[in-house]
């Protein structure tokens, strides 16, 4: 008989009422007695479909059965033999379409997956806050003196690439073209989400094992891949520059003051730290908010818009059945009372023109978008049902914000100055399993090889590079 | 942290810096730009590089004092350091035939004289021609002397060189008979909106360097976006010269003018900070 109840334990969240006027985290996480109620539901099965379905293969029921014993630092370094920032995927992994999804105990009749995501959390967050008070499990400082490796970009790719590489020993230079390091996780995922001093501490980390991280380079303006090698005597490099260009629709009015890329609105929003009341960076703070796409980059900018004081809707041109966004943040936005405007997609922006006075200063902002209908026709490539237009199907949303949500792509400027370096079509880095692309010593991974994706699969990718560049260069060592 | 280590008021309004930056200054060419955050909670503002010692380690920017950036920019001391400094970005000026004629405007002839110095390096005839509201204002002028084979000088109001506006001086010259390859425009919006009414005509080829609202300056949010001959680019990884044939100018003094209340009211609050300190 299967122990426990057959839900998981409820995550502690703020109120949503209360949550919407804050940018604290939104759920707050198991404490002890929570997190070992959860853990007695792993049915410790033999054949671990969970695994299986880990990115990064962690063995959930082996972290899980400590948690179990009250060994939180056991699960927390069991987690950390196959992953890094624990803290973070814990929080932002998809684990319903993942380890979750496979979860026998989930599987079996009505029960619901172990919430392992909630389980890693715990351990992760028991650990840092361990360690902020000066006792948790930290790595031994290493003096790093082997070859130099480069690793551009510090998104979840690059940052364990370089934990992986500074364990080994080589001396490991990180370069940031922002003035903070972290990636989509200090600029796109938001506050409430995933707190920053979290990515902090991660970082804060990598530094004690002795990684130099430089941030305000941007390799292909500042420093160039060739000046890595040969000026400054670089053996390696590992490219995770991320996708970060942002995608417009391509569709009148989309230059009209107010509409947004939701990379800006993000950037501002949390680099940048627009929502504080004496920020130095701007954002429009508009009554009604737009938000065009469906996956997570569209519900996070929404639940920002809707923090920042405005009524936000959600433009999604399929259903809700197929919002690409995790389960949980759908979820979450609902509760906090976005509006979904399913199977519509918008055809215009309009603006505001007064006639009568060319100065009003509501000139050139958005007014309205257009929509049109959709219905869902055969499914596409992705396997989900493409979305027609329907006939005579147009109608206006009054809006004074329209935030673009609809995707990202990598960024030309490395690939671009760097030659030999070949790329798909669509601008991904082409590079083979083990992330070694089309020139000599040089590695990439994460989005800027995916395209847009998830932060264990960036963590994943940067982890098997840092491991295949330890070998090459060791190999050459001798 | 990048050090500032010379500061120099031009006049009232606009002031000269020049900061340790090695790797921005080993690499600036003309017509390229940089991002600052003058301290950890700034907002990352685009300027101009101005000049460059790359034997030194450092670069010079020109600004005007326009809002609460510039402003506490401009209050910090020589010897102090700024918080960030991120660059070269954008792509560098490519002057183009034998003979140009550089304009610039107000604050905009900081830029205009890096291109007008790279045009002298080249070898080509370089005809600068700058504006400003009044006397006062008049910044640089020994530095365009050196690289300029014709300098004119415009005043708004007739206090210094010739009374009038750039565009009347380009008019003039060219109605003299001087024959340009290229025109290069460095100002406001507006400035090189007329630039382009006057060269068109001509068909002389005509250069305008935009500075659009940024952000991160690499092409990541989009907000620098502008209308170039029915496309869509971005000012920091396409730009920041375009071709001023191409340009809606419209579109983009509306994009520039969003922030204009909330940077008004931010600039007032700094102001007021550093009254109450005094
Ligand atoms: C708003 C948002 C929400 C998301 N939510 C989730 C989620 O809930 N769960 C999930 O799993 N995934 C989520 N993702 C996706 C996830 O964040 C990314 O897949 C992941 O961050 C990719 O990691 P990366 O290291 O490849 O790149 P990034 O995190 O993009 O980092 C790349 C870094 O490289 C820097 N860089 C780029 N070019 C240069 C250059 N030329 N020189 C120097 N540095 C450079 C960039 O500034 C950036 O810091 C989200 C993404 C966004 C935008
Ligand atoms: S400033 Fe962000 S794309 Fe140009």
């Amino acid at each position: 008989m299967a122990k426990g109840s057959e839900t998981k334990v409820p995550m502690p969240t703020q109120d949503p009422l209360v949550r919407v006027t804050n940018f604290s985290e939104v759920a707050t996480g198991y404490g002890e007695a929570e997190a070992r109620t959860e853990a007695e539901r792993c049915l410790s099965c033999k054949k671990k479909p969970c695994v299986d379905n880990c990115p990064v293969g962690i063995d959930i029921p082996a972290f899980i059965a400590e948690i179990n014993k009250g060994d939180y630092e056991a699960a927390y370094k069991e987690i950390l033999k196959y992953g890094s920032l624990p803290a973070v995927c814990g929080r932002v992994c998809p684990q319903e379409s993942q380890c979750e999804a496979t979860c026998l105990r989930g599987r079996k009749g009505k029960a619901e997956a172990v919430a392992i995501g909630r389980l890693e959390r715990f351990a992760a967050d028991w650990n840092l806050a361990k360690a902020a008070k000066g006792n948790g499990s930290k790595a031994p400082a290493v003096s790093l003196t082997g070859p130099k490796v480069a690793v551009i970009g510090s998104g979840p790719a690059g940052l364990s690439c370089a934990g992986v590489l500074a364990d080994k020993g080589f001396a490991v230079t990180v370069f940031e073209a922002l003035h903070i390091p972290g990636g989509v996780l200090v600029y796109g995922i938001p506050e409430f989400r995933l707190p920053k001093a979290i990515v902090r501490q991660e970082i804060a980390a990598l530094r004690d094992k002795g990684v130099d991280i430089q941030t305000n380079v941007v390799v292909g303006k500042t420093v160039t891949v060739d000046e890595l090698f040969e000026r400054d005597g670089y053996k390696a490099a590992f490219i995770g520059s991320g996708a970060g260009l942002p995608i417009f629709m391509n569709i009148p009015g989309e230059a009209l003051n107010g509409v947004y890329s939701a990379n800006e609105f993000l950037t501002r929003v949390n680099l940048m730290k627009a929502y504080e009341g004496d920020a130095s960076t701007p954002i429009f703070k508009g009554k009604r908010f737009s938000v065009v796409g469906g996956g997570n980059v569209a519900m996070d900018a929404a639940r920002c818009a809707k923090r920042l004081g405005a009524e936000v809707y959600i433009v999604y041109r399929r259903s809700a059945k197929e919002l690409p966004a995790r389960a949980e943040e759908v979820e979450h936005a609902h509760e906090e009372g976005i509006i979904f405007k399913f199977l519509c997609s918008p055809t215009e922006i309009l603006g505001y023109r007064n006639p009568d006075n060319p100065r009003d200063p509501k000139n050139g902002w958005v007014r309205a978008v257009t929509c049109v209908e959709m219905e869902l026709g055969e499914p596409d490539a992705s396997g989900r049902r493409r979305p027609i237009p329907k006939k005579d199907g147009e109608f206006t949303i009054e809006t004074d914000s329209v935030i673009m949500a609809l995707g990202t792509s990598p960024n030309p400027l490395i690939a671009s100055t760097t030659a030999g370096l070949k790329t798909q079509k669509w601008g991904g880095l082409i590079a083979d399993e083990y992330g070694l692309t089309s020139r000599d010593n040089v590695w990439a991974g994460g989005d800027a090889v995916t395209g847009a994706a998830t932060v264990i699969l960036a963590m994943g990718a940067g982890k098997k590079a840092g491991l295949a560049i330890a070998e090459a260069l060791s190999g050459a060592k001798k | 942290m990048y050090k500032i280590v010379k500061r120099q008021a031009l006049n009232h309004k606009v002031t000269l810096l020049e900061v340790r930056a090695p790797l921005v200054a080993a690499k600036a060419q003309a017509g390229q730009f940089l991002i600052l955050r003058v301290d950890e909670r700034g907002e990352r503002i685009p300027l101009t590089i101005c000049g460059t010692n790359p034997d030194n380690g450092t670069i010079t920017i020109i600004f005007q004092i326009v809002g609460a950036s510039t402003e506490l920019l401009n209050h910090v001391p020589e010897g102090a350091s700024i918080h960030d400094v991120v660059g070269p970005l954008g792509n560098p000026t490519v002057l183009e035939g034998k003979k140009v004629c550089v304009i610039g405007g107000g604050v905009g002839t900081a830029i205009s004289l890096p291109v007008a110095q790279l045009g002298k390096r080249l070898g080509l005839t370089v005809h600068s021609i700058v504006g400003y509201q009044n006397k006062d204002l008049v910044i640089l002028e020994q530095d365009f002397v050196s690289c300029s084979d014709k300098l004119v000088i415009m005043t708004d109001d007739g206090s210094y060189g010739k009374k009038g506006l750039v565009t009347t001086a380009l008019q003039e010259l060219i109605d003299a008979g001087e024959v340009y390859d290229e025109v290069v425009a460095i100002g406001p919006l507006v400035m090189m909106k007329a630039v382009v009414a006057v060269t068109k005509p001509h068909n002389i080829r005509t250069t305008v360097s935009l500075n659009s609202l940024m952000l991160d300056g690499t092409g990541m949010c989009g907000c620098c976006r502008v209308n170039i001959g029915g496309q869509v680019k971005f000012t920091c990884v396409d730009g920041p010269d375009f071709n001023g044939f191409d340009v809606d100018f419209d579109e983009a003094a509306s994009r520039s003018r969003q922030y204009f209340d909330w940077e008004r009211a931010a600039h007032e609050r700094v102001i007021n900070s550093f009254k109450e300190k005094a």
